[in-house]
């Protein structure tokens, strides 16, 4: 009698082992490439900081947090790309959320016209940035195939060297990624803005509310989770912006247009023994996601309406 | 017959309010694909009326050779096109299945320290190739890997993000059907496939959709992973033919742009509402 229950709770226990050997094997697989590519490149990355060296030999020399000092006082480099990055996430947080909620209200009804005009602004969101880049760049551009001064000399306005000059530079690219993205974040506007219950706007209208009032105390507080997300994918997005600068400018001219990964890339490889700045420079974007990611969940989630 | 025109007319004043805004909305609609439409008539022009003042809006000569110029330059648009196939392609199926097996488990299965696991993948969700790319590229290097493709496809084999969502939509599949299934003498293997995939389809899609997208346009990631041509993509090809050697020659690129981008809008034009569906379903979430 005792004997059985003994082999039975074995039997049991060696039952739940395999079942749990089975997950293991499941899961093994994604775990193993996670922290090969991911988790231990991120560890690998603070490390690499604290040394000088290249990509053939990257543990030239111990520097312990000197290179972080070298970018944050000495060099001009990470500052100047680091206030680039700045302006241009500032810009592009603006533009893509007030338009964004601006073109989701106006696409609300269901009607045709406004199903195609979801697709035509939803389809640049699908190219590559590489494609769009070279498209504006040329649409920009001094040639005198350059659309934008041809359409400009229309009215009387004299050509302007839209890239070339550091006070437009960056206005060209902004304009080109929120052509890119706009419809992309109207359509999860629009879809937040479908899942708003009809009875609610009825009472606002029973209520004598007017279209700006409800808009304001109703629709806007309604979005809030949805805005909410907005904002950390915009800002977080923008502060990892890369591919459009690098066909635009190329960072230039001078530095003007110059931005946080490219500054990590430029250091990397395309420098002597500057690897070691490189890193710290990542470590520092990888640092900024982080406090804004916080930041951006501490300051508005008591503001933001959950349903 | 007067009946008629009473209700045309009624229809008309209806709409008649908003015919200024419908007029504004299909003016910004031409804005936002104009761009586009440029890129696919510059690539059908020859190079004389592709850079002429005034511009043409329709290609008044029109030819294909700026798509057999790109095929026959010394540098072959093909290397790179089969290049970018076979890194997006690989990466698809390999997410699908590692990410598969890995998401039922989270969803669905009883294990010691799945909080700890499943955190490992929230946690690598979060951090950006942005930065980890140079720590990768030496790992690649000390296995003499730069030289081939898996640069560009083994960093993305577990998609973080594609399990988690993945795992979201196997919760939502009763427990009682797993059970009956598993009474039934299923295997594992099989309650993935019969069961669970085919009530996640759309998931799946999503995700797939996703990948494609990304790692098909993708230009940071190869540009950093590869020092040879022989292992670059098409997003690549077009700096290339852009370099000082050809100069700035408008059609070509643009043919090389419209070769990149058709594969893209092939499928949102098949697919569109999908698609639309399914990008908007994640902002969602």
């Amino acid at each position: 009698m005792l004997n059985n229950t003994v082999t039975q709770s074995n039997l049991r226990r060696r039952i739940k082992l395999r079942s749990y050997l089975t997950s293991y094997v499941m899961i093994l697989p994604a775990i193993i490439f996670l922290l090969i590519f991911t988790i231990y490149p991120m560890g690998k990355l603070i490390q690499l900081s604290l040394w000088q060296g290249n990509a053939a030999n990257a543990y030239k020399k111990f520097q312990g947090l000197e290179n972080y000092r070298q970018i944050l006082t000495v060099r001009r480099e990470f500052k100047n790309a680091l206030i680039n990055t700045g302006v241009y996430t500032a810009a592009i947080v603006v533009l893509l959320i007030s338009f964004s909620v601006i073109f989701a209200v106006w696409m609300q009804k269901d009607r045709k016209i406004n199903n195609l005009a979801q697709s035509a602004f939803f389809v640049p969101h699908l190219v590559a940035s590489v494609s769009c880049a070279f498209i504006w760049s040329w649409i920009f551009s001094t040639d005198t195939s350059g659309l934008m001064n041809a359409f400009l000399k229309l009215f009387g306005v004299p050509a302007r060297n839209w890239l070339g000059s550091s006070k437009t530079a960056m206005i060209c690219i902004i304009v080109m990624n929120t052509w890119k993205s706009i419809g992309y974040y109207a359509l999860i506007i629009l879809s937040a803005l479908k899942s708003i219950p009809a009875e609610i706007y009825e009472a606002a209208r029973l209520d004598g509310s007017h279209n700006s009032k409800t808009f304001l105390k109703i629709t806007l507080p309604m979005l809030s989770p949805q805005l909410f997300m907005l904002l950390i994918t915009i800002t977080t997005g923008s502060f990892k912006v890369f591919d459009s600068i690098r066909i635009m400018t190329n960072g230039g001219p001078g530095t003007s247009t110059q931005v946080l990964c490219m500054f990590i890339y430029e250091f990397a490889f395309n420098r002597p023994n500057s690897l070691g700045l490189a890193c710290a420079g990542g470590v520092m974007l990888m640092l900024i996601l982080i406090l804004i990611t916080l930041f951006d969940f501490k300051s508005l989630e008591k503001k933001v309406h959950y349903q | 017959m007067a009946m008629k025109d009473l209700q045309i007319k009624r229809r008309l004043r209806n709409y008649l309010p908003n015919l200024p805004s419908d007029i504004l909305k299909i003016i910004i609609m031409l804005i936002f694909v104009f761009p586009f439409y440029w890129m696919f008539i510059t690539a059908f022009k020859f190079y004389n009326e592709a850079i002429q003042t005034p511009p043409t809006l329709w290609p008044v000569n029109f030819t294909f050779s700026n798509f057999t110029n790109i095929w026959e330059m010394e540098v072959s648009f093909t290397r790179y096109f089969i290049n970018s196939v076979v890194v997006t392609a690989s990466i698809i199926v390999m997410q699908l299945v590692i990410m598969v097996p890995a998401a039922y488990a989270f969803a669905k299965r009883d294990f010691p320290c799945k909080g700890i696991l499943f955190g490992v993948v929230l946690v690598a969700f979060m951090i950006p190739g942005q930065v980890t790319y140079i720590p990768i590229y030496l790992m690649m290097a000390k296995f003499k890997l730069i030289a081939s493709l898996w640069p560009q496809i083994l960093p993305f084999a577990a998609n973080a993000f594609g399990i988690f969502m993945l795992r979201q939509s196997f919760k939502q599949i009763p427990d009682e059907l797993i059970e009956s299934a598993r009474l039934d003498n299923a295997t594992e293997t099989q309650i993935q496939t019969r069961i669970m995939l085919p009530m996640c389809k759309s998931a799946m899609v999503t995700i797939a959709l996703f990948s494609f997208v990304s790692h098909w346009n993708a230009y940071f990631w190869p540009l950093v992973m590869t020092n040879n041509e022989k292992y670059r993509p098409l997003t690549m090809y077009i700096e290339k033919i852009k370099d000082a050697e050809y100069g700035l020659i408008w059609n070509n690129i643009m043919a090389a742009n419209v070769i990149l981008v058709i594969p893209v809008l092939i499928f949102f034009f098949f697919a569109s509402k999908k698609i639309i569906q399914a990008f908007a379903y994640n902002g969602v979430k």
